[in-house]
Order: structure tokens, then C-alpha cells, then sequence
């Protein structure tokens, strides 16, 4: 697969942009990431209010992969309700599995489609999905009622 | 030299293939594949069992095999044991010496450069008996000071293990002066040499070490064979690692006594066809000499350094000063590993990126991960110059521009 395909316009400036970088202000979920691969690790903040992600942000390091991918899900989970942002998890894991190739399906995934060429590198996967994954982990925390502590 | 690696001379996408990570395993000379293909084409049975012909070949092939690695450690064959790698055989040290030996109060001296292999097993059997571990650490050029060894190496360490050469820095460890001190101590010296034995003569009774462990597969051997050596005392004076069939004496419904060395640490069937592969490897170097794999490594070894020291954007790690064998890590500002190694393998550059299995060694260094060009004695100037022209793409690709 050629470079054009993975390092498009959309991920580099994603990896590069510091918009979601920030400590959320009184988080109610704050769930580590690591990449054992590479030992990448990033740290997802998300401030949950009546079931709906009010605030959300991640540091930490990490490839242009990852760090695009954490970004660009980021935009798209912000104001959606926690159940919405655990549908859009299981279709962006099952877009890179290969599993969903809907078209019309994976609009709803709107910049993250950019790391749909990702599902042929498999040495890359796990950067990919790196956030997501954190991303599920922080959902299920926040449905059990599991909060940190002020 | 080239011509002698039948996987070195394919193409990737059109592109000449530049391997520059014999650092995690090494392409295999025709000569090695040859040598296993006759093993099992011509004298495939299992080795020490069969009473007929072909099993007494088998058996000559993997017993010769061993005398061939105790000639190049300079050693006994009873004192060589096969493995599957570096890490069964550091992880045999620790599982039987180590659980023998230690006890709470006692303390374990690893370097801060190990990787895993040579951690880990330190860490479980530190838990396990109560043993403390503690770290020879580095400056932020890789290097173990003779202080540090003296401040470190006291009464109460009885284990000290070191890797021979860092499988990050490409930085070869004061093993005499750690050594010595080890043994001024009343220590057991364990030397991690799989990264050393493809490009420094491996000579046990002049390293100072009790026990000694590497992998065929860094060597040009096959994949899944390696070596544990250690002193016959010590040998003897352990407990099997692994149990069952072919490490007997004689066996009774409750109870069991164990068979002379070596065969005590060879447990079940062996990879014959991967030690004939071994000794074919080590064939293979003799024929170059060591004193010519040093010179062709350190000529490309110093060219890379130099020519990477000179780009801009790229930071190599350690130093410059001391002896170097194998490795070189670096960074490039503004791009993570990850990112370079899957810009230059559209090059066909091969790198590894990552944390190369020492992490402690990284974040010692205040990195979480960085690339690795590793050399291997069929690596040329021209490698390095693929290497170089594909690195001033990576920040273009980022769409840093330049």
C-alpha cells in the first residue's frame, strides 16, 4: 500500500493538531491506553453528564496514527450520548477488521473514515485503534458507574 | 557477501531489499539452509533414541553440532546445553540457580540497558524468594561507570547479569570490571550475549562469566535454537528446568534421578535440524574470519554513524565514544518511530521502531520509543546511504513540509 494512502492530508494535520489535547476540567473518567507493541500509551479524559460526553480530551504520546485517530474521535464523540459513542467505537474496530464495508454505514464515521487503508497494514492496526479501544474502556466504566474522584 | 543470502537479493515492490534489523534477527546464509535441508533430507530421526542407523546419524548430527558451539565458546560440550533461545536459557538460569540460590535479604544486579529477556526472569525470581533487584544505571550516553559498578556490586549481591552488548545503544558493557567485581563479591556472573556473539568472539574462558546465553537466530542460524552455557560445577549442582522424556536416568512410579549433563537441561525432543543449523552458522562466520566480520561491521558501523550524525532533524542515542557493535538507535524530531518505519519500508529500508523490548532502558533515556538501524555483516555503505536518502522523506510525508 503506498504512503499517499496512509499519511493523507486528514491524518497529518490531525496528529499534528492540539485541539483535543487538554486536561478536562473535573473529569468523570480517565482511562489509560498502552500499545504493549510500542509503548505508546495515552491517557482519555471524558466528563459524562446525564449519560452524555460533555467533555472529552486525551494526552499522552504516540504516532501520527494514533494521535490522528484519538483526535478524530474525539470530534466525532463530543455531545454524542455515551451509547452513541459505543456505536461508533464497534464501527470504526469493525471498519479496520474489515468486518463493516458499508458505505452508507461507515459515513457516519466521517473523518475517521481516513483510516479505512489501515485494515491492510497490519502492522499499524493497533496504533489505529489505540483510542477507540481506550475510548470502549472509558464507556464501560462510565455505564457501571465507575467515577473518579474529584 | 550478498550473494550468499538468497532472501537478502529478492526485491520489495521493485525496490532493492536494505535490512537493517539484524538486531532483532539475522537473513541466513545458503550455506545454513543447506545444512538444514541435508539434516533432514539425508539424517532425519530423533536424536539419542533410535537404536538403528539413521537414528545413531541423527544423533552424530546434533552431538556433533554441540562440540562445534563448545569449540567456538571456547568450552566442554557437556557444558553446552540447547535451547530454543537467549531468553529459555536466561529464564533456566533463573528458574533453577536462581530459585536455589536466593533467598530474602539477598540482592540481584541487573544493568538498566537489559532487555526483557534479561529482566523479567530476575523480576519473577526476586518475587518469588525475596530477593531484592537493583539497577547499574547509565548516564544519558548509555555508559556503566566503574563507580557505579563499585557502588552497586557489594557484600549481599549474588547474582549479577549484564548484557554483553546493548540491544538499544549498540554500546559494548565494561563485562571485565563487572566481572571482577562480581566475583570479588562472591556473585554469580550472567552474561546475556545475544547480542554479541554475531560480532565479538564469544571466549568463556576469557569473558569472566559463570553462565553465558545467545540465539542461533541473531547468528544466521535457523529461528528457535539457542544456547545456554554455564560452568560444569554449577551445571551440576542444579535442578532440571524442564522435565520428561530424555533427561533420565532411570525412572520408578514415584521418583526419578536425572541424566548427566548436558542431557539433565534437555528435556523432550530437540530441535536437531535448528543446532545443526547453528553449528553450520558458526561454520559459516570461521570461514569469513571474526577478525573480517569486525572490520566489514566496523566500517559500515562508523560510515552509519557518521552519515546519520550529519541530517538534520535525526538525534542518535548514547555516544560516540567506546566500542560499538550491532546498533544504532536514533529519533526524528517531530515523527514518531512508528510513523519513520512505515515511511522508509516504502523504500524497502526494513528498521525496527518501537521500544526493542527494553523499556526500562527507554524511559531511563526519557523516550517511549525510538528507531533502531541494526548491522549485520552483509550490510554495505550503500545500506546506510538508502537509509539516509529514505530518513530526509519522513517529515515531508508528516507534512512538515521539509
Amino acid at each position: 500500500m503506498g504512503l499517499e494512502q496512509i499519511y493523507t492530508q486528514i491524518i497529518t494535520e490531525n496528529s499534528r493538531s492540539t485541539e483535543h489535547r487538554y486536561q478536562v476540567k473535573d473529569p468523570t473518567q480517565v482511562v489509560e491506553g498502552v500499545n504493549p507493541s510500542c509503548g505508546d500509551d495515552i491517557t482519555l479524559q471524558l466528563r459524562v453528564k446525564d449519560g452524555v460526553i460533555d467533555d472529552a480530551a486525551f494526552l499522552g504520546d504516540g504516532c501520527a496514527i494514533s494521535q490522528a485517530s484519538a483526535s478524530i474521535m474525539i470530534d466525532l464523540i463530543k455531545g454524542k450520548s455515551l451509547k452513541e459513542a459505543q456505536h461508533l467505537s464497534e464501527l470504526f474496530l469493525g471498519m479496520i477488521k474489515g468486518t463493516v464495508t458499508d458505505d452508507d454505514q461507515l459515513d457516519e464515521l466521517e473523518d475517521a473514515q481516513a483510516f479505512r487503508d489501515i485494515s491492510h497494514m497490519p502492522a499499524r492496526v493497533k496504533c489505529a485503534v489505540l483510542g477507540w479501544h481506550t475510548l470502549q474502556d472509558a464507556v464501560k466504566k462510565a455505564d457501571s458507574g465507575e467515577k473518579v474522584k474529584p | 557477501m550478498i550473494g550468499q543470502f538468497p532472501l537478502l537479493q529478492k526485491k520489495q515492490d521493485g525496490k532493492r531489499l536494505v535490512y537493517l534489523d539484524s538486531g532483532a534477527t539475522s537473513q541466513r546464509p545458503q550455506a545454513v539452509l543447506d545444512a538444514v535441508d541435508n539434516f533432514y533430507k539425508e539424517a532425519n530421526a530423533n536424536p539419542h533414541r533410535g537404536v538403528y542407523t539413521l537414528g545413531e546419524r541423527a544423533t552424530e548430527a546434533y552431538e556433533s553440532s554441540r562440540k562445534e558451539v563448545a569449540a567456538f565458546l571456547h568450552a566442554k560440550p557437556e557444558e553446552v546445553i540447547f535451547t530454543r533461545n537467549a531468553t529459555e536459557a536466561l529464564n533456566l538460569i533463573a528458574y533453577t540457580w536462581g530459585l536455589q540460590n536466593l533467598k530474602r535479604g539477598d540482592r540481584v544486579v541487573v544493568s538498566i540497558l537489559e532487555h526483557h529477556s534479561n529482566l523479567i526472569p530476575w523480576q519473577q525470581v526476586c518475587r518469588a524468594t525475596g530477593a531484592e533487584l537493583t539497577f547499574l544505571y547509565t548516564g544519558s550516553d548509555g555508559v556503566i561507570t566503574q563507580e557505579e559498578i563499585e557502588k552497586k556490586i557489594t557484600k549481599g549481591v549474588k547474582l549479577v547479569a549484564c548484557t554483553h552488548v546493548s540491544n538499544v545503544l549498540g554500546l559494548v558493557s565494561p563485562v571485565q570490571a563487572i566481572s571482577v567485581r562480581a566475583h570479588a563479591v562472591g556473585a554469580v556472573f550472567v552474561l546475556d550475549a545475544a547480542q554479541s556473539a554475531p560480532h565479538l568472539p564469544l571466549d568463556v574462558t576469557k569473558l569472566g562469566a559463570d553462565f553465558l546465553a545467545f540465539s542461533g537466530h541473531k547468528l544466521y542460524a535457523p529461528l528457535g535454537i539457542g544456547v545456554l552455557w554455564g560452568r560444569q560445577e554449577l551445571l551440576e549442582a542444579m535442578p532440571p528446568f524442564l522435565t520428561g522424556g530424555d533427561m533420565i536416568e532411570s525412572v520408578r512410579e514415584q521418583d526419578a534421578t536425572w541424566a548427566p549433563l548436558p542431557q539433565k537441561f534437555e528435556a523432550g525432543t530437540q530441535n536437531a535440524g535448528g543446532a545443526v543449523g547453528l553449528a553450520a552458522a558458526i561454520r559459516w562466520m570461521q570461514s569469513i574470519g571474526f577478525e573480517e566480520i569486525a572490520r566489514r561491521e566496523q566500517d559500515v558501523y562508523q560510515y552509519a554513524w557518521q552519515t546519520l550524525a550529519k541530517l538534520p532533524h535525526i538525534t542518535l542515542l548514547g555516544t560516540e565514544k567506546g566500542q560499538h557493535s550491532g546498533a544504532i538507535s536514533f529519533t526524528v524530531e517531530g515523527a514518531h518511530p512508528h510513523d519513520v518505519a512505515t515511511i522508509l519500508d516504502a523504500d524497502a529500508v526494513c528498521v525496527r521502531a518501537g521500544h526493542h523490548c527494553a523499556q526500562p532502558l527507554l524511559h531511563h533515556l526519557g523516550l517511549n520509543a525510538c528507531c533502531r538501524a541494526s548491522f549485520a555483516v552483509y550490510n554495505t555503505r550503500a545500506d546506510v546511504d538508502a537509509l539516509a536518502e529514505s530518513l530526509m522523506k519522513v517529515r515531508k510525508w508528516l507534512g512538515y513540509g521539509a
